[in-house]
C-alpha cells in the first residue's frame, strides 16, 4: 500500500507561529521502506505522526493505498507505529503486549495464541512471552515494539527513529535484522531518522527535510550522486560546499590550492560540493613551486580509515578521509605542507540556497 | 617532596570520600533528636492521652459510649457521608485528572488553581459558602423552598460540604501521576485499534491506580474527620445532623470526657489504620515500579490527615 502526502502543513503553539511540517509533498513507494531523514527540527516525526493520525495537519491530504485517510481516525487507519521510547505497555507481559490489537479487535483466543508464538519467533524472542518490559534489553523491548506493531496485520509500519535510543553495536545489529525482516514481510515501511547512514543502507527511497520542508527526495543513490543542493550534500556524505571561479579552463578555489579542469567558460563563479574522500593529497617535499599550499594541521586514525583537518591557505578547513595504508606510503604526518587533488567532483555554477 | 605533596593530595582525596551532601555525626544526631522529641510531643503523647482518657472509666465504659444510639447515629452519619463523597469526588478527580493532563485548552491553568481553592479556602468558609447559597436567605432558597428541600442544616448540607473540602485529593494525586506517565502507552494503545473506553481500561487505569487508590484514602481520612466546614452546615441536631467530629465536640462541651474521648479513639484508629494502608500502598506502587522513579505523591498527608488528628487532640 503506497502512502502519499499532499501539500500538508502543520503549525503549533495557540497562534501556530510554530511551523512544523510547511506545504509537504512526498510518495512513500508499495513495499518499500521509505526513509523521513533530516536533522532534528525537520519535522521528520510530526509528519511520521500525520501518517499515523496521531496528528491532524492544517491542510494538505494523506492517502494510504489510493485512498484518503486526512479525515480518518487513527484506530481505523491499520497502521502500525512503532515510538523512539518503545512505549511498551509495562503493566503488561511481552505477550499480553503482543496481543493488544488483536485482543481489542475480539480475536478468538487460539488465534491470537498462534499469532503471538509466531511473530515473538519472527522478532527472535521466543521464550520471552512471561517477561515484563523493564526486564528486557533496549534492543529486545524495540523487537518487542515492532512485534506489537505487526500483529494486526497494518497496511503501513511507521518507525520513529526505530534505534535512536540503542547503542552503536546494537543498532548496526538490528539495522541488519530489519532490513532481513522487511525482505520478509515486504510491508510498505516509512522510517524516521536523523542518521544518514541508516537512511542509505536501509531504505529504497530517500525524503530528504529541513525546516518542516522536503529538500529532496529520491533514491539514496539519486541524492548522492546528484544532490539538489549545498545542504543535501553536506547532510548525505558531509559535503563540504567550496566556492571558486574558471581560469583557462580549470576551476579553483581556496586561492589555487584546489583545483579540477572543467568545461566553462573563463571568469565563470562556480561552486563544487567537495566529500571527504574526493580529495587526494600529495606531500610537497622541498620549496613550494607554485602559488599558496595547504598544511595538515590534524591528522586522526579511526580504525582502518585516517581523518585529516587540512588548513587551506585562505583561512578555511576541510576534511579529507583516506585509507591507513595509503596515508602511510604517502608518510603524511601533521604539519606537513601538502598539494591538494580534486578527484571527479561535481563543479557547476552556484545554486540558490542557504545553509 | 614530591612524595609529600602526593601524600597531601591523597590524604585530601580521601577526605572527598565522604558524600558531598552528608553532614558530621554530631548535626545528625541533633537533628534527628529534635525530630523524635517533636513528634514525641506533637504526636505521640496526644494520642497516648486519647485512649488512656477514653480507657480512664473502665472498659465497660468506654464500650457503652460506643453503643449508644447517639453516637452509633454520628458514627453512621459519618460512613454515609464518607461513602458519598469519596465515590463522587473519585469520578470528578478523574474527570478533572484526565481533561488537564491529555488535553490543551485556555483556561487551563485557572482549572488547576481552581481544583486548588477548597485547601486555600478555611473550611468554614466553605461551610458559610454552603449556608449563603442554600441556606434561609440564600440564593436558592426559594426553589428549595419551592420543592420542599432542605440542605443546610440535613445531611444533604454536610455531604456537600465534605465532597467540597476534599475534592483535591484524588484530583491531585491522579493528575501528578498522569503527568508524570505521559500519554505514550496511550498513543500506542491508539494506533492498535483501541477505542477510547478500552484505553482507559486496558492501560490508563492500571497505569494510575496506586495513585487513584492513595487519592481515595487520603480523600477518605479528610471526609470523616472534617470538623470546621461540617459544623458550619450540620446544625448539631442531635442524633441527626452530627457527625463523629461534631458528636466528640459535644460530648467534651458536656463534660462526658471518657465518652468523647472514646469516640475521639475511634478517629485515631482510623487515622493510624488510614496511615498504615497509605503505606502499604506506596509500597506496592513502588514495587510495581521496580526501581523506576519514587510514585509521586504531590499532596503532603498532613494536609488530609491533621483534621482527625486534631480532634484527637481537643
Amino acid at each position: 500500500m503506497s502512502v502519499k502526502v499532499r501539500q500538508v502543513t502543520k503549525r503549533f503553539g495557540l497562534r501556530g507561529e510554530v511551523v512544523g511540517v510547511n506545504d509537504v509533498d512526498f510518495e512513500a513507494p508499495e513495499h518499500a521502506i521509505t526513509s523521513l531523514l533530516g536533522p532534528s527540527g525537520s519535522g521528520k516525526s510530526t509528519l511520521l505522526r500525520i501518517v499515523a493520525g496521531l496528528e491532524v495537519p492544517d491542510s494538505g491530504s494523506v492517502q494510504i493505498a489510493g485512498v484518503d485517510v486526512t479525515r480518518i481516525a487513527v484506530r481505523r487507519r491499520e497502521v502500525g507505529f512503532v515510538f523512539q521510547n518503545y512505549a511498551l505497555f509495562r503493566h503488561m507481559t511481552v505477550a499480553e503486549n503482543v496481543a493488544f490489537g488483536l485482543s481489542v479487535r475480539k480475536a478468538a483466543q487460539s488465534a491470537i495464541k498462534e499469532r503471538v508464538a509466531e511473530l515473538l519467533n519472527l522478532v527472535q524472542l521466543g521464550g520471552y512471552e512471561r517477561r515484563f518490559p523493564d526486564q528486557l534489553s533496549g534492543g529486545q523491548r524495540q523487537r518487542v515494539a515492532l512485534a506489537r506493531a505487526m500483529a494486526t496485520n497494518p497496511r503501513v509500519l511507521l518507525l520513529d527513529e526505530p534505534f535512536g535510543a540503542l547503542d552503536t553495536r546494537v543498532r548496526v545489529e538490528l539495522r541488519e535484522w530489519l532490513h532481513r525482516l522487511h525482505e520478509k514481510t515486504q510491508v510498505t515501511t516509512l522510517l524516521v531518522t536523523h542518521d544518514q547512514e541508516e537512511a542509505l543502507e536501509l531504505s529504497e527511497h530517500v525524503v530528504l527535510l529541513r525546516n518542516g520542508r522536503v529538500e529532496q527526495s529520491g533514491s539514496p543513490t539519486e541524492l548522492y550522486e546528484n544532490p539538489a543542493n549545498g545542504f543535501v550534500a553536506s547532510f548525505l556524505g558531509g559535503a563540504k560546499i567550496l566556492k571558486g571561479s574558471v581560469e583557462r579552463g580549470r576551476a579553483s578555489f581556496a586561492e589555487q590550492s584546489l583545483s579540477t579542469s572543467v568545461d566553462l567558460a573563463d571568469g565563470a563563479v562556480v561552486e563544487a560540493f567537495v566529500r571527504p574522500h574526493d580529495i587526494g593529497i600529495e606531500k610537497i617535499v622541498g620549496p613550494a613551486t607554485v602559488g599558496q599550499v595547504a598544511t595538515v594541521s590534524r591528522l586522526v586514525r579511526v580504525g582502518s580509515f585516517v581523518k585529516l583537518s587540512i588548513a587551506l591557505p585562505d583561512g578555511d578547513s576541510i576534511s579529507v578521509q583516506m585509507p591507513r595504508r595509503e596515508c602511510d606510503e604517502r608518510g603524511l604526518r601533521e604539519g606537513d605542507r601538502v598539494r591538494l587533488d580534486l578527484r571527479d567532483v561535481k563543479v557547476a555554477p552556484p545554486m540558490d540556497y542557504v545553509i | 617532596m614530591s612524595g609529600g605533596i602526593a601524600g597531601r593530595l591523597l590524604a585530601k582525596e580521601h577526605g572527598a570520600l565522604r558524600p558531598a551532601l552528608e553532614e558530621s555525626a554530631w548535626v545528625r544526631r541533633t537533628l534527628i533528636g529534635l525530630t523524635l522529641i517533636i513528634m514525641g510531643v506533637l504526636l505521640v503523647v496526644p494520642l497516648a492521652v486519647v485512649f488512656v482518657t477514653a480507657f480512664s472509666k473502665g472498659i465497660d465504659a468506654y464500650f457503652h459510649a460506643l453503643i449508644d444510639p447517639e453516637t452509633m447515629n454520628a458514627v453512621q452519619l459519618t460512613l454515609l457521608t464518607a461513602g458519598i463523597a469519596v465515590p463522587l469526588n473519585l469520578a470528578f478527580g478523574l474527570a478533572a485528572a484526565w481533561l488537564i493532563s491529555k488535553y490543551d485548552f485556555p483556561g487551563k491553568s485557572l482549572l488547576i488553581t481552581l481544583i486548588d481553592l477548597p485547601f486555600s479556602v478555611s473550611p468554614v468558609i466553605a461551610g458559610l459558602i454552603f449556608v449563603l447559597l442554600f441556606g434561609a436567605r440564600g440564593w436558592f432558597h426559594p426553589l428549595l423552598a419551592a420543592w420542599d428541600l432542605k440542605i443546610i442544616f440535613a445531611v444533604p448540607g454536610i455531604v456537600l460540604a465534605t465532597t467540597f473540602i476534599s475534592f483535591p485529593l484524588v484530583a491531585r494525586e491522579v493528575l501528578a501521576v498522569m503527568q508524570a506517565q505521559g500519554s505514550d502507552e496511550e498513543e500506542a494503545a491508539l494506533t492498535l485499534g483501541a477505542s477510547g473506553w478500552q484505553i482507559f481500561r486496558r492501560i490508563t487505569l492500571p497505569k494510575i491506580k496506586w495513585g487513584v487508590l492513595y487519592g481515595a484514602i487520603l480523600c477518605n481520612a479528610r471526609s470523616m474527620g472534617e470538623f470546621g466546614a461540617v459544623s458550619v452546615v450540620s446544625g448539631h441536631v442531635r442524633g441527626e445532623t452530627n457527625t463523629m467530629p461534631l458528636h466528640v465536640e459535644i460530648l467534651y462541651g458536656e463534660y462526658q470526657f471518657a465518652a468523647a474521648f472514646a469516640v475521639a479513639s475511634l478517629l485515631a484508629l482510623l487515622a493510624v489504620f488510614t496511615l498504615i494502608l497509605k503505606h502499604w500502598v506506596e509500597w506496592r506502587a513502588r514495587q510495581r515500579l521496580r526501581g523506576d522513579e519514587p510514585v509521586v505523591t504531590a499532596t503532603s498527608q498532613s494536609a488530609a490527615l491533621a483534621p482527625s488528628v486534631q480532634r484527637v487532640s481537643i
